[in-house]
């Protein structure tokens, strides 16, 4: 599945400037890992140690936040837009 | 405008913003976000250097406008508006304190604010106040209602350009309140949680001074002025308890903040912080229910379902600083229903004479159940902060009362009202 992913303007020092990359998977881990192959300095930055999402980052497909689907296990489709959101003020936990 | 980080350091200035979580620092612009671990930023004072330079006298001199604080707000120049901002009545309530059974009860009445009746009036003041100084003229918010109120109202009168993003189900009068400024108001089809992510991509993409997002650090702060107008009010004395609304969370660590402020720079003698409450509609009650549950986690609420619509945010920004506000202080939170909002209306206005939104409905009817819980601090005032205006949601109060059929305009017909109330007329 080749999905979108949106970077926020405070992350596109680790993208090359780019605001958003096309990349492959089944589900938004896979992206993400995919994003990651790319670009290891935006995945570091995004994640913890254990391959999480770091807390004060929030992870949309379509508009739709991934803690009401399956986290990151949540199933990507072909054309989805993947967006990369940092909280306001708050966050996951 | 670009993030420099120039690290951990011990104190700052407005110059810069503190990360809350990993302390980075970075320089005040329009940010709301830590470059390094994605916390929240915020404005970080130097505090010691203010101690003893602030006196009751200095700040009685000066107009009664959020202003008066002005040094313990992020501003950096004379301020261009919000000149009737703030200083709203702290009024004695003491048939309301009989009927919930708390002793020496006080309403911080931001109902009455200018320009738009709500509390938002203080956050949205600071915001455009710094959107000028860093010479944004696009503003704009995600809005429940009543930052869409006093956001667009601001940014008439300030000659800002706005933008004003909402749920599309919000309340007709609040909708009419926002449009009948110039703004342009853009209806979402979805929650104010949808709103709100929105917006984050919007300041991103047009950097606009989004008051709620990207301004969110410096608009924050203004909500210390409740609580310092509540200590001044008081006589520089603080309340044993104050009861808020919650909805995103912010305003209740702000009052904790104020507090602990009015004490560094010496404004008060007394080492404590007040008991701080924290109330919710059961409908969406994020943060309620994790306090309840005794989880630090936020679990977010999807579909809130309450007609307190000014607190229906599921995903509160500040949920998880707000359970500490409560914690730390000795607190505690409640969730109300719709039908206890609405006695908590009635109870205000037939009592006291303040009409309020169902925010304060909430409010009220949570220091209800608190007080039967036995929560308050005992031996000081008790504040509940009523942050909006029942004009504002007039449906919510129609079952409060019954209104009878029109009366012929002849003195028999209220004789006869008169002798079924059992008022017996005096001549």
């Amino acid at each position: 599945m080749s999905v979108t992913v949106r970077v926020p303007s405070a992350l596109r020092k680790l993208t090359h400037g780019r605001g958003e990359l096309e990349a492959e998977g089944a589900t938004v881990r896979d992206v993400l890992a995919h994003v990651g192959r790319e670009n290891p300095d935006l995945l570091a930055r995004i994640t913890e140690e254990g391959g999480e999402l770091r807390q004060f980052l929030n992870v949309f497909v379509n508009g739709t936040d991934i803690r009401y689907e399956k986290e990151l296990e949540t199933p990507v489709s072909e054309g989805d837009e993947v967006s990369i959101v940092p909280s306001i003020a708050g966050g996951r936990e | 405008m670009k993030q420099t980080k120039t690290g951990p350091v011990a104190s700052s200035t407005l110059d810069t913003l503190r990360c809350r979580l990993c302390g980075t620092v970075t320089e005040a612009g329009p940010f709301h976000v830590c470059e390094e671990c994605f916390g929240p930023l915020e404005v970080d004072y130097d505090l010691e250097g203010l101690h003893g330079t602030l006196s009751p006298e200095l700040i009685r001199s000066r107009p009664t406008n959020l202003w008066r604080y002005r040094e313990l707000l992020p501003i950096e120049r004379d301020p261009e508006g919000g000149h009737a901002v703030g200083w709203t009545p702290l009024l004695p309530a003491p048939r309301l304190g009989d009927a919930l059974g708390i002793e020496d009860l006080w309403i911080k009445a931001d109902s009455s604010n200018h320009p738009t009746q709500s509390f938002k009036d203080r956050v949205v003041a600071i915001a455009l106040q710094r959107a000028h100084e860093f010479g944004i003229s696009v503003v704009g918010c995600a809005s429940t209602g009543n930052l869409a109120n006093s956001v667009a109202a601001q940014a008439a009168s300030a000659g800002l350009e706005a933008w004003i993003f909402i749920p599309e189900d919000l309340e007709p009068e609040k909708v009419v309140a926002t449009g009948v400024h110039g703004a342009r108001l853009v209806r979402i089809k979805g929650v104010y949680d949808d709103v709100n992510r929105l917006c984050a991509e919007v300041a991103d993409r047009f950097g606009w001074g989004i008051v709620n997002v990207n301004l969110r650090p410096y608009y924050a702060e203004g909500s210390k002025t409740v609580g310092f107008e509540i200590v001044e009010q008081l006589g520089w004395s603080l309340p044993a308890n104050v009861v808020a609304p919650m909805a995103g969370g912010s305003l209740i660590t702000k009052l904790e903040k104020s507090f602990k402020e009015l004490e560094k720079v010496g404004l008060v003698a007394e080492s404590r912080t007040p008991r701080l409450f924290g109330t919710q509609a059961s409908g969406c009650a994020p943060i309620v229910n994790a306090l309840h549950a005794g989880e630090s986690r936020v679990q977010p609420v999807r579909k809130p379902d309450t007609i307190a619509r000014s607190l229906a945010i599921g995903n509160p920004a500040d949920g998880p600083f707000a359970l500490r506000s409560m914690l730390d202080s000795g607190g505690w939170g409640e969730a109300v229903s719709d039908d206890e909002i609405v006695e908590g209306i009635r109870l205000l206005a037939s009592l006291e004479g303040v009409f309020t939104e169902t925010a304060g409905g909430v409010v009220v009817a949570g220091a209800a159940r608190l007080a039967r819980e036995g929560r308050f601090a005992k031996g000081g005032p008790t504040v509940l902060c009523i942050t909006g205006n029942g004009l504002k949601t007039p449906n919510a109060a129609r079952a409060t009362f019954e209104l009878g059929e029109p009366i012929d305009p002849r003195l028999s017909e209220v004789v006869r009202l008169a002798e079924a109330g059992q008022q017996e007329p005096v001549g």
